[in-house]
């Protein structure tokens, strides 16, 4: 039976508690803080690190399909599933799909990726969804959003949560949504999105597929369901007859926001992180209709533990203690910049040529003194030979900081100022020189372990120039 | 391999007032600096030079705009650019042209116009630049100077033991003796005689490196004529000969390999040991009288120091400490304020320091004059440090 094989999550370091964004306007501290990407990540690079988060283990060749579910990709025409795929390595033979537009792309996507597994046109594919959606200034989706991303791998092999059966239903409803030129989230008013929205779909799908399937609120060890807040989903499980209490997965908004169409797979990656064997999960997500998973844990689920997964993310967190900070990073105010000329628009054919260094880390290793090395030259760094090398991937290797500096001159032209530029001595051989990037000033050291991520490095001519960056070690 | 010894030799040498020449374009400063070069040499340029090598590093041009700036009758003219050793080089092609016999005669001249930019530091370096890294230009770190210099203070710090504290406070002092310099040099840019707490505590600009760590931005020119060594008398008592020419290349070891270190510089080592083999030094703390090396931050002159064996690894801290590099000292070290006084037009910047070797040895450089100057060494270093261009040149008073 077609069930999860891996699973993988990634929430941003940084942390905008609502109290903060309450007191920039003047307004009494609120609990709770959400999940902010860095100015360097968007839903493309979450999708990397929830994808390498899954791959643990894994053989990213392996793979036959990357299917990205997001509100938020960063190209309205240009397939973000061809850049994750590049980046974390996969064949080129496998089907790359965005999954757009939709707050249930995610389960959307899980359900196709499951129907073509049962087609037999796939072995497994890995299913990512991530979102880093914007709310007015001032508004309450702007408290409610949190940004991340997951990862869910499928399968017939080797399988820690089968699926024992699905149930969708579609629903037209103008009831959260963002036209094409808006850079934000719109809602009608919060009473119709509960009385005719939410508590009218769900309950219905989530009855219907109970029905289908012969099973009760009692046959569940846990229900997970996307909400928009937690009073809705409370009060739509009472309704169906969950006990909220013990039954119910928490929707994370004090400690993570409302993470659009990554949300239901990221509670769904935060029950199985609590599962055991024999456990069955209802999984419920909503928007322009609902999806229903039934879903029954098996005794391999042990095997995937070792995730950072949902609890280790958010164990592992920085304060943005700078609400303004947090307007600059998402490009919502704009800051005098200096009169000194901007970088210079990425070549599309460079960019081309790159690729697989750029965008999957790939050195070389010398075929006859084993020396790596990045990037690739033609002729090793330390024995002289030209052009006798075999491909050698730096991405998920940790390494070490042998310098850096915290460099203040860039005020006015780079939003992460001071940038700290390290040089990293790579685990098994290799220096690498670059950016830094999710740490806090103070804390970096000569000698501390690192390890590589990939980021946003700027935006030049709507062209997203993507690399890869250090950071600390997480948690 | 023959020395370059003696066979050449400069006869006249003409520079700008460095800083922000906001009236001066870059035509203006190429014939300040090369009239006051033809004028201390005694020759005339449209009759007397026959070749002439043009260094800028920002697109100032090519050949064309130094022969047209002055009005040169169909010379050949080579522009040179090789970073922040851009001066260097226009001098170091000159003197092997001239040493070759293909030429007796010929003009040496570097200009930078910075200040037009309006902004500090300097223009956009673009990664092929940067880092050697021609294939992945779009994909790179972070760049800037100060960030690159800042990694080898840190790292040298880390190595010796220093707390940022007394790390700070050593290259401080550099600080502190160049301006002491600069205020005594007409031509610099800054004229400001700054103190050891002033310099520790100013803005930092990439961490540890503090806003007097750093060399200014500023407009410049500098300019000489090198002909035949044997001619030299001809034209006046005082010729400074050419002892020794060398540059040096870095494969970019530092960015590649772990091996190198970030506590030193290699090619300031390895074109130091050249340049020495090819003058006859075999003790260069006490043969060399004067050096102008490339104080483009102070770390980068501490470590030079010790690249250059003028202290031992790990040493330039107590040298520093005991005077060693002032005016008065054993081997005093930028003795015009350096790069810290005259900011960096970095294709007149080698010049600028062969200028003052020049004056000095000529016992023309009071307020400052060091007495009975021998030998003299200029060194410049573009790029960063674990790729490097060096130049290092030596010049002596004396034929030998």
């Amino acid at each position: 039976m077609v069930g999860i094989t891996s699973y993988g999550a990634y929430i941003p370091l940084h942390r905008l508690s609502k109290a903060t964004i309450s007191r920039a306007w003047g307004g009494s501290p609120v609990p709770g803080e959400k999940a902010v990407a860095n100015w360097d990540e968007d839903s493309v690079t979450m999708v990397v690190a929830a994808g390498m988060d899954c791959l643990k283990g894994f053989d990213s060749k392996t793979l036959d399909g990357l299917y990205l579910a997001s509100t938020t990709f960063p190209y309205l025409e240009k397939q973000s599933a061809a850049i994750a795929a590049t980046v974390l390595d996969l064949r080129q033979d496998v089907a790359t799909i965005d999954f757009s537009n939709s707050l249930r792309g995610g389960t959307s996507a899980m359900k196709a990726a499951m129907d073509a597994i049962n087609a037999d046109s796939a072995g497994s594919i890995m299913v990512c969804a991530a979102d880093a959606r914007l709310g007015m200034p001032h508004g309450a989706q702007e408290m409610d959003f949190g940004d991340g991303a997951v990862a869910i791998m499928l399968g017939n092999d080797g399988v820690i949560a089968a699926i024992e059966g699905t149930y969708s239903i579609m629903d037209e409803i103008i009831d959260v949504w963002r036209p094409d030129n808006d850079t934000f989230v719109h809602s009608w008013e919060e009473r119709f999105i509960r009385e005719k929205g939410y508590n009218r779909v769900v309950p219905a799908a989530v009855s219907a597929a109970l029905k289908k399937y012969s099973l009760t609120p009692q046959d569940f060890t846990k229900a997970v369901f996307y909400a928009h807040n937690p009073s809705l989903m409370t009060s739509v499980a009472r309704q169906l007859g969950f006990d909220s209490k013990t039954q119910v997965q928490d929707i994370l908004s004090a400690e993570m926001g409302n993470t659009g169409a990554a949300l239901s797979l990221m509670l769904l990656v935060a029950a199985l992180e609590e599962a055991k064997a024999g456990d069955r999960i209802l999984l419920v997500s909503y928007g322009d209709g609902c999806d229903v998973l039934i879903l029954r844990v098996t005794e391999d689920i042990e095997k995937v533990k070792d995730r950072r997964g949902i609890k280790g993310h958010l164990a592992s967190k920085l304060e943005l203690d700078n609400y303004q900070k947090y307007l600059e990073w998402r490009q919502i105010i704009h800051v005098e910049t200096t009169l000194r000329p901007g970088p210079d628009q990425p070549s599309a054919v460079a960019l081309l040529r790159d690729r697989k260094y750029g965008l999957a880390m790939y050195g070389v290793k010398c075929k006859v003194c084993g020396t790596p090395q990045f990037p690739r030259e033609h002729v090793c760094v330390n024995c002289g030979t030209r052009d006798q090398f075999e491909d050698y991937c730096f991405a998920d290797r940790k390494g070490v900081l042998i310098t850096f500096s915290q460099d203040s001159s860039w005020a006015g032209v780079s939003l992460d100022v001071p940038v700290t530029v390290t040089a990293v001595d790579v685990e098994g051989g290799g220096r690498i020189i670059c950016d830094m990037t999710d740490r806090d000033p103070e804390q970096v050291k000569v000698g501390m372990p690192v390890e590589m991520t990939f980021r946003k490095l700027r935006r030049v001519g709507g062209v997203n120039n993507y690399w890869w960056k250090c950071q600390p070690v997480r948690g | 391999m023959e020395s370059i010894r003696d066979k050449v030799a400069i006869i006249g040498m003409g520079c700008t007032k460095f800083g922000e020449n906001w009236d001066e374009s870059t035509q203006d400063m190429l014939v300040e600096a090369a009239y006051e070069a033809f004028e201390d040499a005694g020759i005339d340029p449209q009759k007397d030079l026959q070749a002439a090598w043009f260094g800028t590093v920002w697109g100032a041009g090519t050949g064309l705009v130094l022969a047209r700036t002055l009005q040169l009758p169909y010379l050949p003219i080579t522009r040179v650019e090789n970073l922040c050793a851009t001066g260097s080089e226009a001098l170091r092609n000159a003197c092997y042209a001239v040493a070759a016999g293909v030429y007796d005669i010929v003009l040496a001249i570097g200009v930078e116009k910075l200040k037009d930019g309006g902004y500090g530091g300097l223009p956009p370096i673009t990664a092929p630049m940067a880092t050697g890294d021609v294939q992945h230009s779009y994909r790179s770190s972070t760049f800037t100077s100060p960030g690159r210099f800042a990694m080898m203070a840190i790292r040298y710090f880390e190595r010796y033991g220093l707390s940022p504290e007394q790390g700070k406070e050593m290259i401080a002092r550099i600080a502190v003796k160049n301006h002491h310099n600069g205020n005594l040099t007409p031509k610099a840019h800054f004229h400001r005689e700054i103190t050891l707490e002033q310099a520790v505590n100013a803005p930092i600009v990439a961490w540890p490196l503090g806003l007097f760590d750093c060399c200014g931005v500023s407009d410049g020119a500098a300019a000489a004529i090198v002909c035949r060594g044997d001619m030299a008398k001809n034209f006046r008592t005082d010729p400074v000969y050419v002892k020794a020419l060398q540059i040096c290349a870095g494969p970019y070891e530092g960015e590649l390999s772990q091996k190198y270190d970030f506590t030193h510089v290699e090619e300031t080592y390895i074109a130091g040991q050249r340049a020495y083999a090819e003058a006859g030094i075999k003790d260069p703390r006490k043969e060399i009288s004067i050096a102008e090396v490339h104080d483009c931050f102070t770390i980068t002159e501490a470590v030079i120091y010790e690249d250059l064996q003028f202290s031992p690894r790990g040493g330039a801290k107590e040298d520093i400490e005991a005077g060693t590099f002032k005016l008065d000292g054993e081997l005093p070290v930028n003795t015009d304020g350096g790069l810290k006084c005259f900011g960096h037009p970095m294709g007149a910047t080698g010049l600028r320091m062969m200028y003052e070797v020049y004056k000095q040895m000529q016992g023309k450089a009071s307020p400052r004059q060091v007495k009975d100057p021998k030998q003299g060494l200029t060194h410049c270093l573009g790029g960063v440090p674990g790729g490097g261009i060096i130049s290092v040149l030596i010049a002596g008073a004396e034929k030998g």
